[in-house]
């Protein structure tokens, strides 16, 4: 049986992937461990939050569904920095982990020209520098002309409580143990990762009395731009806020040496993420820190398990137990599965190309934790792009690279082709230079041309963004008309409705029943005119100073370039280039270690190189 | 890089010898030309002694001194001219070069070419600018002070400052819900953001009058023909020495004479007219006397005792305003004809044929460029145009902000602006990269779910 694209995992990532090549037409397989924990969220109950919940939004402008299935399935909906600007605003749900993954499977199932198999692969069949398909542990090969890995956590992972070692994936899941060892001998340069995750708790032994509500919005949103909505505001579950409490850090303390990342294992090498510290890292690290807050987070409608954010750790059974007992409202908590830490192998990010595709052997993509980043949400946008870019290579076409000043998408997978990491990487909103663009309010004004045209993004979705777009176009050129006249402080003017927006207390929704005007049209328009006008100084700004920057973009570097031959560059930047081999001078600028003037030199060198 | 660039590389005026630089393929070749002796089949980094000669006249006694690629400061083959001959002459021997091939550098063309060829950074670059036109001992203590990073280290605690600030708001966003973490609003942060403002605004003044230091202050002296200009100008230097240039473009500006007054170089630039003879008259118009308001630091505008006010000269008075300025009234010794009343603004009444008041004009100098309080010991400032341009640009964005603030716009809105100050400071030292803003935000606050 031969197959156009084989997808190694099914995670968040392999999802993706599976159905963005399936849905463009090309015979996909995706191969996962079991076909039961397909789509599973082995860590926190949440999809979105903060950036990251625009890269959701943006996924589905892209045709991704990671959005729809989370819309059907969440039981809280937030709307996060909702008064910190126009930018920042993000979302963030609780999602059923019970549904979610039914729902994605659900999904997949709906695609005629995607198979599901169980099975663990462990090597590649590789010729000449190209892949050719897949290897199982049974022997079994399968050919394809594009292979995708989006293998998680699962290469070679090991769990780690207190002083114990087990070689397993999360879920009890047998892990890959050779295919990071093949892809070794491939030539990939391999990474040892680390992340955690907490305690589950049985809700009926949680005394919530001691600890604070943190309820859902009370307004409707969607992930989707198609802005269909599954839940009940009324009926969403609420988190609780908890603090640690000094007991807490005393228990944390003296046993400390206990814990696998403190003295516990002496073997550890995974580097963890520093925005996802352990409980004993906080306590550690910020020690004169009385408590440190924690949420509990409700998992699923079908099962008990609470999840306490905030409270990851590796330490001993016994000293967990210890540890939950301490926090208040949970003196008699019954743990229902033990906080762990995970440590895996991945690639160096820079090993891959902007498409996804690895630099090391053609037709193979990379997607998701593999690639050293961390997070749902991480993962699915670039199981889509790999997805999308895998398909456009079949079809002989010219990739889809989102530019930094297009989307998160596009800053995340550049970061990593570029500046690689050495921790599991997480989206900020920090991360995004130009983030007055990229916005939730405009994730599909950015991205469904984009969508649309490689294929993957429905003609249904399509024409409901060109009606978004018209009537945005429409509002504006109608609020340049009319005019009122309005009382400051100093006296009365009349203006436009669009001049008067410009003020940053100005409100549409008010102005439009205050004046009677009579404008009839859906709250997302009026959010996004509004959004245009009132921050149109900045956002113009951006625009220039991301243009200013991404002219570089254009200036393409012949992929056969040979640096040693460049005199005068600096040697750190020297092997730096030969690393990461940037496909643009703007690319290049973005790489540490090289400086402005071994930008300046490689483009006299360029353009005498042009010249020849 | 192909052609051959040349230049006067001291300061013209200052100092006993001359040196003429030549750098670039063919600058053994053209050396070659003008000179008594062969230099291209010379050893790199000797010195040769001769006479530099144009049709066969001899123009200056030179030492040259040849310097091959790659060892130079360029990088390219380099060949120095040690002339003797004071000013004139040196003009004239860089006039036979340019006859003979090579082209005029523009300015810090020869920086310019070693920061590309990869012989210097960008920081570097600028000091050894400054380092090479530095013409007094406290100019040439900055520079050095540039060099070895106290100007860096300056901007840096500068930096880490505004990152305190910016690194909170982003917490706040990227961690919506840490309360732990203080919620930034504008009306927290204004007072941080004002202390801020302030030390910036004190770096940008000790810059600016460290440029005063090093670069000088350029003066332009304005008013009618016959009013006086060029007797006040050797009045003011003293001694009968105008420096002329023969060739035009040698020099941004033309600098006619250069005046140390406690240590502090004026240079007076293009009075025009002020060389033509005094028979000729001389026809000073409007618009070149805007062109040089426009382009001095000081204008010395002089009004005749013995005539009535113009309705040019009033036009002027008005332009001078909105620069440092002195108004003189000259030629009180003749009959007193120009009504006071119509300046409206501070004035000294001088005559440079008996010499009065030369001194008071000195003193208001001193006054208006604060140069008795010039700190010549704390020398840890900028002042290459191009830093104290970004550290002004960077006040303007802070500027933003506190505006943003008061209209009571959203923390992201405001922060953008901190963020493209923080931008423009990263630029005077060469580093705008937001992994330092990461790093901050990670070493800072207690994060993780």
């Amino acid at each position: 049986m031969k197959y156009e694209i084989i997808v190694v995992g099914g995670g968040h990532a392999g999802c993706e992937a599976a159905i963005a090549s399936a849905r463009k037409g090309h015979k996909t397989l995706l191969i996962t461990g079991n076909i039961n924990n397909i789509a599973t969220m082995p860590c926190n109950p949440s999809i979105g939050g903060s950036a990251k919940g625009i890269i959701v939004r943006e996924i589905d402008a892209l045709g991704g569904v990671m959005g729809e299935v989370a819309d059907k399935t969440l039981i809280q909906m937030k709307m996060l920095n909702y008064a910190k600007g126009p930018a920042v605003k993000s979302l963030r749900a609780q999602v059923d982990k019970v549904r979610y993954p039914r729902e994605m499977l659900n999904t997949l199932r709906q695609e005629k020209k995607l198979s599901i198999k169980e099975g663990m692969v462990e090597d590649l069949i590789v010729k000449d520098g190209t892949v050719y398909g897949v290897i199982l542990n049974t022997g079994e090969n399968i050919t394809s002309n594009i292979v995708i890995l989006t293998t998680g956590t699962y290469l070679k992972s090991d769990i780690l409580i207190g002083n114990t070692r087990t070689r397993s994936g999360p879920h009890d899941e047998s892990p890959s143990l050779y295919l990071s060892n093949n892809l070794k001998k491939y030539g990939f340069n391999i990474l040892r990762l680390k992340t955690g995750t907490p305690p589950r708790i049985k809700r009926e032994t949680i005394d919530f009395s001691k600890a604070k509500k943190e309820e859902g919005d009370k307004k409707y949103y969607t992930f989707s731009h198609s802005n269909q909505h599954y839940y009940d505001i009324e009926k969403q579950d609420p988190c609780y806020l908890i603090y640690t409490t000094e007991e807490t850090k005393k228990i944390i303390l003296d046993n400390l040496n206990k814990s696998s990342m403190y003295g516990g294992l002496d073997d550890i090498t995974g580097v963890g993420p520093r925005y996802c510290p352990s409980i004993e890292d906080k306590i550690v690290r910020f020690s004169d820190k009385e408590k440190h807050q924690l949420f509990l987070e409700p998992e699923s409608h079908f099962y008990d398990d609470i999840y306490i954010q905030g409270f990851s750790t590796s330490m001993p059974r016994n000293i967990q137990e210890q540890m939950v007992h301490s926090l208040p409202g949970l003196e008699k908590a019954k743990i229902l599965k033990y906080a762990y830490a995970i440590e895996y192998d991945a690639i160096y990010p820079t090993q891959i190309k902007p498409s996804l595709e690895t630099k090391i052997l053609n037709n193979l993509f990379t997607a998701g934790q593999i690639n050293g980043t961390s997070g749902y949400e991480e993962a699915a946008c670039q199981g889509l792009i790999a997805g999308i870019n895998a398909s456009l290579k079949l079809e002989d076409k010219e990739p889809l690279i989102l530019k930094r000043n297009e989307a998160y998408i596009g800053v995340l997978i550049d970061d990593l082709v570029t500046k690689g990491t050495k921790e599991p990487y997480r989206m900020l909103t920090s991360r995004a230079e130009y983030r007055l663009l990229l916005r939730h309010d405009n994730s599909d004004l950015r991205l469904s041309e984009k969508g649309y045209s490689v294929g993957l993004l429905s003609l249904e979705k399509y024409q409901k963004f060109i009606q978004k777009k018209e009537n945005i176009i429409k509002l504006i050129e109608k609020l340049k008309e009319i005019k009122i006249t309005v009382d400051t402080e100093k006296r009365r003017t009349t203006m436009t409705v669009f001049d008067y927006l410009k003020n940053p207390n100005a409100n549409l929704k008010e102005v439009n029943s205050l004046f009677n005007l009579n404008l009839n049209y859906e709250d997302e328009i009026i959010e996004e005119v509004e959004i245009q006008i009132k921050y149109e100084g900045y956002i113009r700004k951006v625009e220039r100073e991301a243009e200013k920057k991404l002219k570089n973009e254009a200036k393409q570097i012949p992929e056969n370039i040979d640096y040693d031959k460049i005199p005068n560059l600096a040697s750190e930047a020297r092997q730096k280039l030969k690393e990461i081999r940037p496909l643009s001078i703007a690319q290049a600028s973005r790489i540490s270690g090289v400086n402005p003037s071994d930008v300046s030199i490689l483009l006299v060198y360029l353009r005498k190189y042009y010249n020849e | 890089m192909d052609d051959t660039i040349v230049a006067i590389s001291t300061t013209t005026g200052v100092g006993a010898i001359s040196i003429i630089r030549l750098s670039g393929e063919e600058a053994l070749k053209i050396a070659s030309k003008v000179f008594t002796k062969n230099l291209t089949k010379e050893k790199s980094h000797t010195i040769h002694y001769g006479h530099v000669i144009d049709n066969g006249e001899k123009i200056d006694e030179v030492l040259i001194t040849v310097m091959k690629s790659p060892k130079t400061f360029t990088r390219e083959d380099v060949v120095e001219i040690n002339c003797h001959g004071g000013i004139a002459t040196t003009n004239k021997v860089l006039e036979v070069i340019l006859k003979n091939g090579a082209r005029l550098a523009e300015p810090g063309e020869f920086t310019k070419r070693a920061f590309l060829n990869g012989r210097i950074d960008l920081l570097e670059a600028e000091a050894t600018m400054d380092l090479i036109s530095s013409k007094s001992e406290t100019a040439r203590k900055i520079s050095i002070n540039t060099l070895t990073g106290e100007t860096s280290n300056l901007i840096k605690d500068l930096r880490n400052e505004l990152i305190q600030i910016i690194s909170n708001i982003e917490v706040n966003i990227d961690y919506p819900e840490y309360e732990d973490i203080e919620q930034l609003t504008s009306t927290k942060i204004l007072p941080s953001i004002n202390k801020f403002k302030k030390k910036l605004q004190e770096i940008i003044k000790k810059s600016e009058d460290s440029k005063v230091i090093k670069e000088g202050i350029t003066v332009g002296i304005v008013g009618r023909p016959n009013v006086g200009k060029s007797s006040l100008l050797n009045a003011l230097i003293e001694e009968k020495k105008a420096i002329v240039t023969d060739i035009p473009g040698t020099t941004r500006d033309i600098v006619e004479g250069t005046i140390i007054i406690d240590g502090i170089i004026l240079n007076i630039i293009d009075t025009a007219g002020i060389r033509e003879s005094k028979d000729l008259v001389e026809q000073i118009g409007v618009e070149k006397s805007l062109e040089i308001i426009d382009s001095a630091d000081l204008v010395i505008f002089i009004l005749n005792n013995n005539e009535e006010i113009t309705e040019e000269e009033k036009r002027l008075l008005k332009k001078v305003k909105d620069k440092k300025h002195i108004i003189v009234i000259n030629k009180i010794d003749l009959e007193k004809k120009l009504d006071r009343k119509k300046i409206e603004d501070k004035y000294i009444e001088i005559s440079v044929k008996e010499n009065i008041g030369i001194t008071e004009i000195k003193k208001e100098i001193k006054k208006l460029f604060n140069m008795g309080k010039l700190k010549t010991n704390d020398l840890t400032y900028l002042s290459s145009a191009r830093s104290i341009a970004l550290l002004h640009k960077a006040l303007s964005s802070i500027d933003e902000a506190l505006q943003e603030i008061e209209k009571n716009s959203p923390i992201d809105i405001i922060e953008f602006s901190l963020k493209v100050a923080w931008d423009y400071l990263g630029e005077v030292i060469g580093e705008t990269y937001t992994d330092e803003l990461l790093d901050e935000l990670f070493s800072r606050f207690c994060l993780g779910k």
